[in-house]
């Protein structure tokens, strides 16, 4: 089932969007033009430089998150969680308030601002399982702390470090809100140039090309991605997290500190936009109830927000269901004696929505959702689809990881003791992998009230969600429509660290918390 | 009746970790599988509870096949070398499950519960969180939770292996008073856990069972060098027995169980001891182990063999002569690689 519902909304999409690009000869005009060659460069370009920002920015953060035992962990991880959920137009607005004429630096410092909390986390999770003595050993042989850290922790961490970085690129590689924010049609990326030609030039068969090739990018990304996360499962000793972690010491508080001080700069956007949204008084939150200055657009803001909630649930809603009927699937076919190459495959497969572009989903609805019966395509159940195909994997990268890592033997102690297969999913998966349920329910319903991409697409002016109001009140002049969209997002901003917040709360001792990408 | 299992065969791809093996388990009784790590013990273990399906053969309770029985229809209990306790309950709640899944009562569950904690030592841990318990607790938590449904059969596979030599002595006593009555199949790598646990011996190596039988004939008459080897020979030299007396070229040694005519001697560290008539030769090598010293002594006719001897006997050059104790028999069926000579790995 969960096979068959990306077989409907997003293969046949994108193999329609195949076939157009490559049917009208698109393709060629399109790799001919030096112009297509400039957009690669820079998607390409910005997205490098964004992912080893994020890399040195994260792995301080990963040290103090893993190796070192102080007070106010626990608010650390809530910080850098909320920026990789925070609505994408949240970010491109928070940072064009802050670098008003930043251009490509303000993107590379706004893709990089979402990603330093995957880095930090997926390396993390292993670092704080790495054995502490294998570097000890080091030291003692005559290495300084540095070379201690080169020449042995860094190897050790280096599959984290690759698999993270390759999920960082897709992720600033196919970013869509914030490039168009910030970069508007002066600065454009692959993703952005999709919409652009869709949308205002209404050139599909160019389009269509430019996703393909954007396509390709992407599965070669994903499968770099792979190979990183299969060698991460080699052989690593590891130890039980709490052994590890002590007090810092010596040169490792300069760490710390930078640490702290990435931390700090993380919380700036977001405390520059709620000042903002408060510099004329209450006007903003109050125009939240009109449409805007001169009727920018055709609901309230009000309304907006229900639209966002509403799609946002039944989003949530089937993400979480697929999601987890996927995962259950997946390791029960782990489990069993099947290929591991075909498991690996699908689960690859059901990746690709997380990296394939929301806007290249979007579009291919747009050209193939008329031909199913009730006409999809102006129907209100087209946002929340597309919304589940974007989060639906993400619901699986926090389940799988954490099946996965269920000792088979206490399952099969379960059925010992009487427990039918059915009982022991029950008493032991579901209570083991219920943390991780309620984090993907959360972080679901965050990311499909964010989402931006497909839903700019997808979303008719009388049905646009608080995002997409956001973004046309931007793009219209008015200082209360500024107000009012500085009020949106701190609205939003709420609700993401109301989010986060519940999940970090809800924290199991002694099992591995969020699962990894 | 109990278990029996007939010409099991289990595969992994083309590998065959369990060929053709038969095996019984009276009730009752505790019947110890001992072998070398990956000689396939554990896989077997695996298939009489039902988790890896067999290629060929059959494991039968009572007579009857339980082919089309899955695990958890098999009534058989399971403990695993580090307890596998479910981390999400407590302890009461571990030991427990068993009997919630059987339907018992609450209140008779509770009961049970504590009787079994009773039983293993752990009176009044009900409410301990199972994440804080030590190695050795964990273990007898899993025991108390594959006991507390009554199962039909208890499968152990390497229970005491996790755990540390002191508390693994102390748990394995405990384990073996616990087990008294009870019908169960262990597995182990470690002969002496396996003697100290079981009524019978079934000795495995390479897939196979090779030897079956009461603990000290096993240990005094393996089958085969291999088997002896394994059950701590380091040396081999030809005999003859005649009237219980084993004579061989390192002299005589009283063997009042054993078969008279041809025969090998295995030789444990233990089998030659410091005398007053024996052989003699000058010892190369000494070690200080807990309550004795272990000797490495050549020979007049230029081998090395080992001897034990008590802390004060530092003499350079010694006597030897056999103990009973140290000795194990081989009969005449397979000869040995070393022949004539006492040969040593």
């Amino acid at each position: 089932m969960p096979l068959g519902f990306l077989a409907v909304f997003f293969v046949w999409p994108v193999v329609a969007i195949l076939r157009l690009g490559l049917g009208e000869g698109g393709v060629l005009t399109v790799l001919a033009s030096p112009e297509t060659w400039r957009l690669v460069a820079f998607t390409v370009g910005q997205a490098a430089a964004s992912t080893a920002v994020a890399l040195v920015a994260g792995l301080p953060v990963a040290f103090l998150l893993a190796r070192t035992s102080l007070p106010g962990l626990g608010f650390v991880r809530v910080v850098i969680l909320v920026p990789f959920v925070l609505p994408t137009v949240v970010v491109g607005l928070a940072f064009r308030t802050l670098l008003p004429d930043g251009g490509a630096f303000a993107i590379v410092l706004a893709n990089s601002f979402f990603n330093v909390a995957v880095v930090a986390r997926t390396v993390a999770g292993l670092w704080s399982h790495l054995d502490r003595r294998a570097p000890d050993a080091a030291r003692s042989l005559g290495a300084s702390p540095l070379r201690a850290f080169t020449s042995v922790t860094l190897p050790a961490l280096a599959p984290a470090i690759g698999s993270a970085a390759a999920v960082v690129f897709l992720f600033c590689a196919t970013s869509f809100g914030v490039v168009l924010i910030l970069g508007g049609s002066r600065l454009r990326t692959l993703e952005t140039e999709i919409y652009l030609r869709t949308v205002e030039l209404l050139d599909l068969s160019g389009a269509a090309a430019l996703s393909l090739l954007q396509l390709a990018a992407v599965v070669a990304a994903l499968s770099v991605g792979a190979v990183a996360r299969r060698r991460r499962e080699s052989a690593l000793r590891l130890r039980a997290p709490a052994s590890v972690a002590r007090r810092p010491s010596g040169g490792e508080w300069v760490v710390v500190g930078v640490a702290l001080a990435v931390v700090g700069s993380l919380m700036l956007p977001i405390v520059v936009l709620v000042s903002r949204s408060l510099a004329g008084g209450l006007a903003g939150y109050r125009a939240l109830g009109s449409t805007g200055y001169a009727g920018s657009l055709q609901v309230s803001g009000v309304d907006a927000a229900l639209n966002s909630v509403r799609a946002a649930t039944d989003a949530t809603f089937l993400a979480v269901t697929l999601g987890a009927l996927a995962s259950v699937v997946l390791v029960s076919l782990s489990r069993s004696r099947v290929r591991r190459g075909f498991v690996e495959t699908m689960d690859t497969a059901l990746m690709l929505p997380l990296g394939v572009s929301a806007v290249t989903v979007g579009f291919g609805y747009l050209i193939t959702l008329n031909l199913l019966p009730g006409d999809l395509r102006t129907s209100p159940v087209l946002v929340p689809l597309a919304q589940a195909l974007v989060v639906t994997p993400l619901v699986i990268r926090l389940l799988l990881p954490v099946l996965r890592s269920i000792d088979s033997r206490l399952r099969q102690a379960a059925a010992s003791l009487g427990a039918s297969p059915l009982r022991v999913w029950r008493e032991v998966d579901v209570p083991l992998a219920g943390r991780s349920l309620l984090t993907a329910i959360a972080f679901g319903y965050v990311v499909a009230l964010g989402e931006f991409g497909a839903t700019s697409f997808l979303a008719r002016p009388d049905t646009a969600t608080l995002p997409v109001a956001i973004a046309r009140l931007l793009s219209r002049p008015g200082e209360l429509n500024n107000q009012m969209a500085y009020a949106a997002c701190t609205l939003l901003i709420l609700v993401t660290i109301a989010a986060v917040a519940i999940v970090e709360s809800v924290r199991v001792p002694g099992r591995a918390a969020v699962g990894e990408f | 009746m109990g278990l029996t299992v007939e010409g099991l065969t289990v595969r992994y791809g083309s590998l065959a970790a369990v060929s053709d093996v038969d095996l019984a388990v009276a009730d009752g009784s505790v019947v110890a599988l001992l072998g070398p790590s990956g000689c396939g013990k554990s896989t077997l273990l695996r298939a009489v509870a039902g988790l890896e399906p067999p290629a060929a053969g059959r494991v039968c309770w009572d007579g009857a096949d339980l082919a089309g029985v899955p695990v958890h229809r098999r009534e058989f209990g399971l403990v695993f070398q580090d307890g596998q306790l479910f981390p999400h309950r407590d302890v009461a709640g571990n030991v427990a499950f068993g009997l919630g899944m059987r339907g018992v009562p609450r209140a008779s569950a509770r009961e049970r519960v504590a009787e079994l904690l009773d039983l293993v030592g752990l009176a009044g841990y009900e409410a301990r969180r199972s994440t804080e318990l030590s190695g050795g607790e964990q273990q007898r938590v899993a025991l108390a939770r594959a006991l507390a449904p009554r199962p039909r059969l208890l499968l152990l596979d390497e229970p005491l292996s996790a755990l540390d030599r002191a508390l693994r002595e102390q748990l394995a006593l405990d384990l073996a008073r616990v087990l008294t009555g009870t019908t169960a199949l262990v597995v182990t790598h470690d002969h002496d856990e396996a003697f100290t646990l079981a009524d019978h011996v079934a000795v495995m190596r390479a897939g196979r069972i090779v030897q079956t039988g009461p603990p000290t004939k096993v240990w005094r008459e393996p089958a085969d060098e291999e088997t002896a080897r394994f059950l701590g020979c380091g040396a081999f030299v030809p005999a003859t027995v005649h009237n219980g007396v084993a004579t061989c070229e390192l002299g005589a040694v009283e063997l009042p169980w054993a078969p008279p005519g041809e025969a090998v001697l295995g030789l444990r560290p233990t089998a030659l001891r410091p005398a007053v008539t024996g052989v003699k030769g000058d010892v190369v090598q000494r070690v200080h182990r807990r309550d004795h010293v272990r000797l490495r002594v050549r020979l007049e006719d230029g081998h090395e063999v080992d001897a034990v001897a008590g802390v004060l006997d530092v003499a350079d050059t010694v006597t030897l002569a056999l103990d009973p104790d140290g000795v194990a028999l081989i009969s005449r069926r397979e000869r040995p690689s070393g022949r004539g000579r006492p040969s040593s790995r």
